[in-house]
């Protein structure tokens, strides 16, 4: 039990458990996190030294370069990390209320549903509403898709197995109706539709999109921490959590609430990023084994970085052009879900 | 003395009963086990005594009062299940599945209590899986692993502890293993231990009191030693045995009888008259 540092405060009846193992892990990891930033802001059409970056993070580097790092770059890498961040616990949520490490928002339908909310805003509202509102409208998809799915999966109580099937029911039923939307309409929107469903944080800013997310993720993820025991207790089955004194059902709806309202603020602002929210909490667990409270400041950490890292390639890999991100994370991504597929073949 | 009390249980899946009126009283502080066949509705009692199932009809009382209107926390303080084959998600450790059987005595403030600490330590223990805390579940053979998960039932600390066939998928060693564990529990912890089994023999070893279920109704309830006879066995499991007393134990033995073989010549007396005329 010495791997283990207990916090207690006898004053207020708090008690914590922490995990040294993950605390040294999640350190590297914000070490490594932090070098990417200051790697990914040097480096673009325009290359500032690591010691400029170091002199814009706190305002004192020459006018030009600050111009770059503080409007352009730095926005765009904060907005990387938060949507990194929120899809890579969202995927850890489902992965452990689903029991099946390859559930993700991707796969259970809330990614589909935040881009069809997107995509039938761009082609009804984009003329007459400001396109600031279109957030909300992925936000909305991302939740009239998962009632859809919860009423659907409901059999006295939802059963994890029934979700995930619905899910990719649905998921593909809802995506094909949004390329019908796209096909159908004026090619400038189906452009920018196309864009929002593969994943892009290009153009990224502080006002519009840094502020609208940073809220979303400042509350959702120590929410999401402190209901680790209820994630933990749900993967040893409904039995089993019941009889330890779990309210399953309300247990259950709560985190996948939580996990959609994640996934759905990720994509409302970064478009349908895919494979991260199935990645990252898999490479957590690898670290860390698969106890909830250590799996999600990991599985954060790691989705900022890939994210971030993958941005970094698509914004400079193929100058001037601009990639959208989501394509590289896909590129990682499928070939590591075959892979998962393939490793888990004997348990299906 | 009874805690635990099944009163007038009726309980169906669709159109199709599985209880229809049963009462049931189990003692406090001894073993108890649940024998029938396949199918006759043990492991559906267990589920329905632990809350895990509702019955539409009748209740389930817990020291004096009924366990439907119980909170759920409050409940997993006084009764614990043990469900068949559970799993574990790949990776967790000994020491981590242990220590969620602490769930109903935590908060999101009160992690991680210096009781939690201690019962967790004292689970660990007393089912001599304190060596294997850094093991991961997945990786323990069969009988090790039903401790670790019996270590987590008992962190719960509740004073009854039910435990669905928790030797099935056991070979013979590894099932004693358990039985001898949850015997020894009982008889230091006087916790009152309810349980499934599939094996008569073992029930009759271990048990204080054995409850015969056939197609949803009790045939029988008492001491081994007064209940158990081959009429018994054989209206339970339609299977025509021999009972004689256990040479090392003297509790019962149930010899089930062979349709295609003979018995040894020299024991053919044990065979009743009818059947002796027939060879």
């Amino acid at each position: 039990m010495s791997k283990l540092k207990t916090i207690r405060s006898g004053r207020f009846g708090v008690s914590l458990l922490l995990d040294k193992r993950t605390v040294r892990i999640s350190t590297l990891l914000f070490v490594l996190c932090a070098g990417l930033i200051v790697i990914s802001t040097a480096l673009g059409s325009r290359y500032i030294a690591p010691v400029s970056v170091v002199k814009a993070l706190v305002g004192m580097a020459d006018p030009a370069d600050q111009l770059i790092v503080e409007k352009l770059r730095l926005p765009r890498i904060i907005i990387g990390l938060l949507v990194g961040a929120s899809l890579a616990v969202s995927g850890a949520i489902l992965q452990g209320i689903i029991r099946n490490p390859l559930a993700s928002p991707d796969v259970a339908g809330i990614t589909e549903g935040a881009s069809f909310g997107a995509v039938l805003f761009i082609f009804v509202f984009m003329d007459t509403v400001s396109i600031h509102w279109m957030p909300i409208a992925a936000i909305l998809g991302a939740f009239a898709v998962t009632a859809l799915l919860y009423l659907l999966a409901w059999k006295k109580g939802v059963s994890p197995l029934r979700l995930v099937l619905i899910g990719i029911g649905i998921s593909a039923a809802v995506k094909s109706i949004s390329y019908m939307l796209i096909i159908s309409g004026p090619l400038q929107l189906a452009e920018r539709s196309l864009t929002f469903m593969t994943g892009s944080i290009y153009g990224a800013s502080w006002d519009k999109d840094v502020i609208t997310l940073l809220p979303w993720v400042a509350v959702l993820l120590p929410i999401a921490w402190l209901q680790a025991r209820k994630v933990n207790i749900q993967m040893l089955g409904d039995d089993v959590a019941g009889s330890a004194g779990a309210r399953v059902q309300k247990g259950r709806l709560l985190l996948l609430m939580l996990s959609v309202s994640l996934a759905g603020s990720a994509v409302a602002i970064g478009g349908a990023i895919s494979f991260i929210g199935l990645m990252a909490p898999h490479m957590a667990r690898k670290l860390t084994g698969p106890s909830f409270g250590n799996v999600l400041p990991v599985s954060a950490l790691l989705g900022a970085i890939i994210l971030v890292g993958a941005d970094l390639i698509a914004r400079t890999a193929f100058l001037p052009r601009d990639v959208p991100a989501g394509v590289f994370t896909a590129a990682i991504g499928a070939p590591f879900f075959m892979f998962l597929l393939y490793r888990s073949r004997d348990r299906f | 003395m009874s805690q635990l009390e099944v009163r007038n249980l009726g309980l169906s899946y669709g159109d199709c009963y599985v209880f229809e009126d049963l009462n049931l009283a189990i003692p406090k502080g001894k073993i108890t086990v649940f024998i029938g066949s396949n199918g006759c509705g043990k492991s559906t009692l267990v589920r329905s005594i632990s809350r895990l199932l509702k019955p539409q009809r009748g209740s389930v009382i817990l020291d004096g009062a009924d366990i439907s209107g119980m909170k759920t926390k409050h409940l997993a303080r006084k009764l614990s299940i043990l469900p068949q084959g559970p799993a574990a998600p790949e990776g967790l450790t000994v020491l981590q599945l242990v220590k969620q059987g602490r769930y109903p005595y935590q908060s999101w403030l009160r992690q991680w209590s210096r009781e939690d600490d201690a019962a967790v330590k004292k689970a660990l223990l007393s089912t001599g899986m304190d060596s294997f805390v850094d093991r991961t579940v997945d990786s323990l053979s069969g009988g090790q692993r039903q401790r670790a998960w019996i270590a987590m039932t008992l962190a719960q600390e509740t004073p009854v502890i039910l435990l669905d066939e928790p030797t099935t998928y056991l070979d013979m060693a590894h099932q004693i293993e358990v039985l001898d564990l949850l015997y020894r529990l009982n008889a230091e912890e006087h916790r009152t231990i309810v349980m499934v089994l599939h094996d008569i023999n073992l029930a009759c070893r271990y048990a204080d009191n054995v409850v015969a279920i056939c197609s949803g109704k009790i045939e029988a309830q008492g001491r081994p030693e007064d209940i158990i006879e081959a009429k018994l066995i054989e209206s339970v499991f339609s299977m025509e045995c021999r009972i004689i007393p256990d040479p090392f134990y003297g509790t019962p033995l149930c010899i089930p009888l062979s349709k295609a073989r003979d018995g040894a010549p020299s024991l053919l007396s044990l065979r009743n008259e009818k059947e002796k005329a027939a060879y």
